[in-house]
C-alpha cells in the first residue's frame, strides 16, 4: 500500500487510530468520528497534526463546522461500488470550503483515480506496484470532461462558447 | 441530428484506447474475471449464457444510415450476423468474443457511438419519443435535452457508482410513447401559465421486481435549471439510496419508503444550494444543440388522401400495413413508418445484417437518411412522403419487414429469456412466437385491435410484462417453466401496472390462456372499446373467470 499525494509517492505520516482504544500522546493521526465526537477538545490540544477517517455511511455535515481542526480528511470505500464518498467529497469541497488534504481509502482501483481527482480527492491509498506511472497513465486516459466537478478542468460547454 | 463534435469525437476515442488497455490486461491474464468486471462494465460489456454481449448506446433511439450501416458490418465481423434491439432504443450483440470488443468499439467510435454506461451502476442512455420531431400531437422537440442530458450524464464523476443504474426518459408530447412515469426520473415537457415550456419531473417509476409508477415532485422546471435539478436528485439518490440490498437499491425504493413529500424537500434543499451555479443551461447552449435538429428540407405538398386510397383499395395487404404500421406526420404530404421487427421468423428485435444494411438504404432513399429505434423494439422510418408509401412497402416485403402489427396482439416485447440471459427463469421467445402462430388471421387480429402483450422471462422485467395489457412473466416451478398473467398495465401517460390473474400455466397452456382472456374481453366489450378500457371498466371477475372457472 502506497501513498500517492499529488501526483507523487510519499511516506504517509499519519497512524490510523481510528480503532484504537487508546489515543497516543504523540505523532500524527487519524481518528474515527466517534473519536472526534468524544475526546474533540483533548484531541484539538495535541500539537501534531490530526486527521479524521469518515465511513461511508458517515456524512460529512457532521464535521462541517469543525474543518479547520483536520489536515487530513480520509474519507473510505469499503467497496469500490460504494459510491457515497465522492459525493462527501464533493461537498467538503464545494459546500464547506474545505481545502486541505482530502485521502480515498479502502477499496480504491487504479480506474477510479480520475473520477476521485474530478471531486476533490488529492491523495489516495492504493495498491501499485508503480503509483506514479499509474497515475499518470490515469490521469491521461480521458482529457474531456462534460461537466463542472471540484477540480480545476474546464467543462467543454465553456471550450465550446469561450472561444 | 445529433453530431459528434471535436470533444465528443475526442472522448469517445480516448474512452476506446483505454478499453483496449484494459481488454489486453485481462486476455494476458493480468487482470482476473472478477477485478476486470467493473471495467467491462462501465463500457456495456455483460458475460452471459453464452459469450460476452456488447450493448451500444442509441441515444434517444436515432440513428443516421451510416450508423445502421456500421451496425451490420459489426454483426457481420464480429458476431453472428445479427443484433438485437432492446426496450432501451440499444443494441445487443449476444455472440461478440472479448479480442474483438476493442476493435468493434473503434469502429463503432468511427460513426460516433459507444457503449459508455450501457451497464454498470450509472445514469444510462437517455430515452426518448420515437416520433420527436415529427409527431403532430408535439409542444417541443425532446431530443434537444436529450442530448444536453447525455453529455451531462457521461462519464460523471459523482454518479458512476449509485446504488444501482439509473434511467431517464424525457417526452414533448402529451401522449406518452416514452413511458417516462416507468423511468428512474421521467420528463415531461409542458406550457407553464405563461406560456413557457418546461419540464414536469416525475420520479421513481420503474418494473422489475417492485414495480411503481413514478411521482411527481415538481409541476414545471425551467430549462435552465434542468441540470441542476437534476443533479440534486441524483445527489440525494447517491446519498441517502439504499446500499444494503441490491433488489432494493434503485431510486423508487428511496422515494416509497421516505414518501414523496420527504423525498421533494431533500431534492428542493440540495437544489437550493447548487441552483444558479455552474450547471446552468446557458440559452446559447440550448440554441447550439437546437440547431443540430433543424427540420429536413420537406418538399411542399399536400397529403396523398386521394391516391393512396385508390392504393390501398386495390391491395389489401398494403392497406392493413398501412392502418396498423403509419402514424400521423406534423408536415402535409408526409408520413411516419413503423417497422415491425416482430415478424414471425425472428424473435422481437432481433435484425439481421443484410436488413440493417437494406434499412439503410431505405432511409437514404425514403427518409432523409435517418432512422429510430423505439422501446417497443421496432424502428421508424420518420419522414417518408406518402406517395412513396407503396414503393417502400413493395421493398420492406422482400425484406420481411413489412409485418402489419404495430400496437396489435403480434407486437409483443419479450426480453431474451432463457434462451440467452443467465438470470431468466423461463423462455420468452418461442412464447412470443406461438402467440403470433396462433393469432395469425388478420380479421381476428384487426378484430381484437390495440393490445399490447408483454413477456418477461423473470421477476426482473426486462420484457415490461408489468404494463403489458397482458402481461406474463415467466417463472420457475419444481424445474418446469409457468407463465403467470397480469391484466390492465400499461405505459402511457395514464401509467398503470397490471394485476394478477391468478396461479400460472404451464408452457403448454400459456396461449390457451391468451386466447381464453382475448375471447372475454371479445364477449364483454363495448362497441369501439379497446382490451385496456374493458378491463379498465369491468375487473379482473370475467377474466378469472374464464381462466379457472367460476368456483
Amino acid at each position: 500500500m502506497v501513498l500517492l499525494k499529488n501526483g507523487t509517492v510519499e511516506t504517509d505520516l499519519y497512524t490510523d487510530v481510528s480503532s484504537a482504544d487508546k489515543l497516543p500522546e504523540k505523532g500524527a493521526i487519524l481518528v474515527s468520528l466517534t473519536q472526534w465526537q468524544d475526546q474533540g477538545d483533548a484531541l484539538t490540544k495535541r500539537l501534531d497534526a490530526l486527521g479524521i477517517v469518515l465511513q461511508s455511511d458517515e456524512k460529512p455535515e457532521h464535521i462541517a463546522n469543525d474543518l479547520a481542526h483536520f489536515d487530513v480528511i480520509a474519507l473510505e470505500f469499503p467497496t469500490f461500488n460504494d459510491g457515497r464518498a465522492y459525493s462527501y467529497a464533493r461537498l467538503l469541497r464545494e459546500r464547506y470550503n474545505y481545502q486541505g488534504e482530502l485521502r480515498a481509502v479502502g477499496d480504491v482501483l487504479l480506474e477510479q483515480l480520475h473520477f476521485m481527482h474530478r471531486v476533490g480527492f488529492n491523495s489516495f491509498n492504493i495498491q501499485s506496484k508503480n503509483a506514479i506511472k499509474d497515475w499518470e497513465v490515469a490521469a491521461a486516459d480521458i482529457s474531456i470532461w462534460y461537466q463542472p466537478s471540484s477540480d480545476n478542468r474546464t467543462p467543454v460547454i465553456k471550450l465550446r462558447h469561450d472561444n | 441530428m445529433y453530431r459528434y463534435d471535436e470533444f465528443d469525437a475526442r472522448l469517445v476515442t480516448e474512452r476506446v484506447e483505454q478499453f483496449r488497455r484494459q481488454a489486453q490486461r485481462r486476455l494476458s491474464g493480468e487482470l482476473t474475471e472478477d477485478q476486470f468486471k467493473p471495467l467491462r462494465l462501465m463500457n456495456g460489456l455483460y458475460l452471459q449464457l453464452h459469450a460476452y454481449m456488447m450493448r451500444i448506446n442509441i441515444p434517444y433511439g436515432a440513428l443516421s444510415s451510416k450508423q445502421m450501416r456500421q451496425l451490420a458490418h459489426i454483426a457481420r465481423t464480429y458476431d453472428k450476423g445479427y443484433g438485437h434491439f432492446t426496450t432501451r432504443q440499444n443494441i445487443q450483440y449476444n455472440w461478440i468474443q472479448l479480442k474483438n470488443v476493442p476493435d468493434a468499439l473503434a469502429d463503432l467510435a468511427a460513426v460516433e457511438m459507444h457503449g459508455i454506461q450501457s451497464s454498470g451502476n450509472c445514469i444510462r442512455n437517455t430515452t426518448s419519443d420515437q416520433y420527436a420531431g415529427v409527431a403532430r400531437d408535439e409542444l417541443e422537440d425532446p431530443r434537444v435535452y436529450c442530448e444536453i442530458i447525455r453529455q451531462w450524464s457521461t462519464l460523471h464523476p459523482e454518479f458512476s457508482f449509485l446504488p444501482r443504474k439509473f434511467k431517464i426518459a424525457v417526452t414533448g408530447s402529451p401522449n406518452d410513447r416514452a413511458a417516462v412515469k416507468l423511468h428512474d426520473i421521467g420528463l415531461r415537457m409542458h406550457q407553464n401559465e405563461q406560456g413557457k415550456t418546461g419540464f414536469e419531473v416525475i420520479v421513481g417509476g420503474g418494473q422489475g421486481r417492485t414495480p411503481f409508477v413514478g411521482k411527481t415532485i415538481r409541476d414545471w422546471l425551467a430549462p435552465e435549471h434542468l441540470l441542476s435539478y437534476l443533479e440534486a436528485i441524483l445527489r440525494v439518490y447517491n446519498l441517502d439510496g439504499r446500499r444494503d440490498n441490491k433488489y432494493k437499491a434503485r431510486i423508487k425504493i428511496l422515494v416509497h419508503q421516505i414518501g414523496t413529500d420527504e423525498f421533494r424537500r431533500l431534492v428542493d434543499t440540495e437544489w437550493q444550494q447548487i441552483k444558479d451555479g455552474a450547471l446552468n443551461l446557458p440559452q446559447s447552449e440550448i440554441d447550439r444543440i437546437n440547431a443540430y435538429f433543424t427540420p429536413p428540407a420537406y418538399a411542399q405538398i399536400d397529403d396523398e388522401t386521394e391516391s393512396l386510397n385508390e392504393q390501398r383499395t386495390q391491395n389489401p395487404a398494403f392497406d392493413a400495413w398501412v392502418q396498423a404500421n403509419l402514424a400521423e406526420h406534423k408536415v402535409s404530404g408526409y408520413s411516419i413508418v413503423n417497422i415491425s421487427l416482430k415478424s414471425p421468423k425472428l424473435p422481437p428485435g432481433d435484425v439481421t445484417a443484410v436488413q440493417m444494411d437494406a434499412l439503410a438504404d431505405l432511409a437514404d432513399e425514403y427518409s432523409f437518411s435517418e432512422l429510430r429505434v423505439n422501446h417497443r423494439q421496432n424502428l421508424v422510418l420518420a419522414d417518408v412522403p406518402q406517395k412513396d408509401l407503396l414503393s417502400l412497402w413493395t421493398k420492406l416485403i422482400e425484406l420481411d419487414l413489412a409485418t402489419p402489427n404495430i400496437g396489435l396482439i403480434s407486437d409483443i416485447i419479450a426480453c431474451p429469456g432463457l434462451d440467452y440471459c443467465a438470470l431468466a427463469n423461463a423462455r420468452s421467445i418461442p412464447l412470443a412466437q406461438e402467440i403470433h402462430q396462433r393469432f395469425q388471421d388478420i380479421d381476428k387480429v384487426h378484430d381484437i385491435g390495440e393490445l399490447t402483450i408483454n413477456i418477461s422471462g423473470c421477476m426482473n422485467a426486462c420484457g415490461h410484462h408489468h404494463v403489458g395489457h397482458i402481461g406474463i412473466l415467466g417463472v420457475d416451478k419444481r424445474g418446469k417453466e409457468f407463465y403467470q398473467f397480469t391484466l390492465g398495465g400499461s405505459s402511457d401517460q395514464n401509467a398503470s401496472l397490471g394485476d394478477r390473474t391468478g396461479k400460472g400455466f404451464p408452457a403448454d397452456e400459456a396461449v390457451n390462456a391468451v386466447e381464453k382472456i382475448l375471447n372475454t374481453y371479445i364477449m364483454v366489450r363495448n362497441d369501439g372499446e379497446r382490451f385496456l378500457e374493458t378491463y379498465r371498466r369491468v375487473g379482473m371477475k370475467p377474466f378469472k373467470e374464464a381462466l379457472y372457472g367460476s368456483a
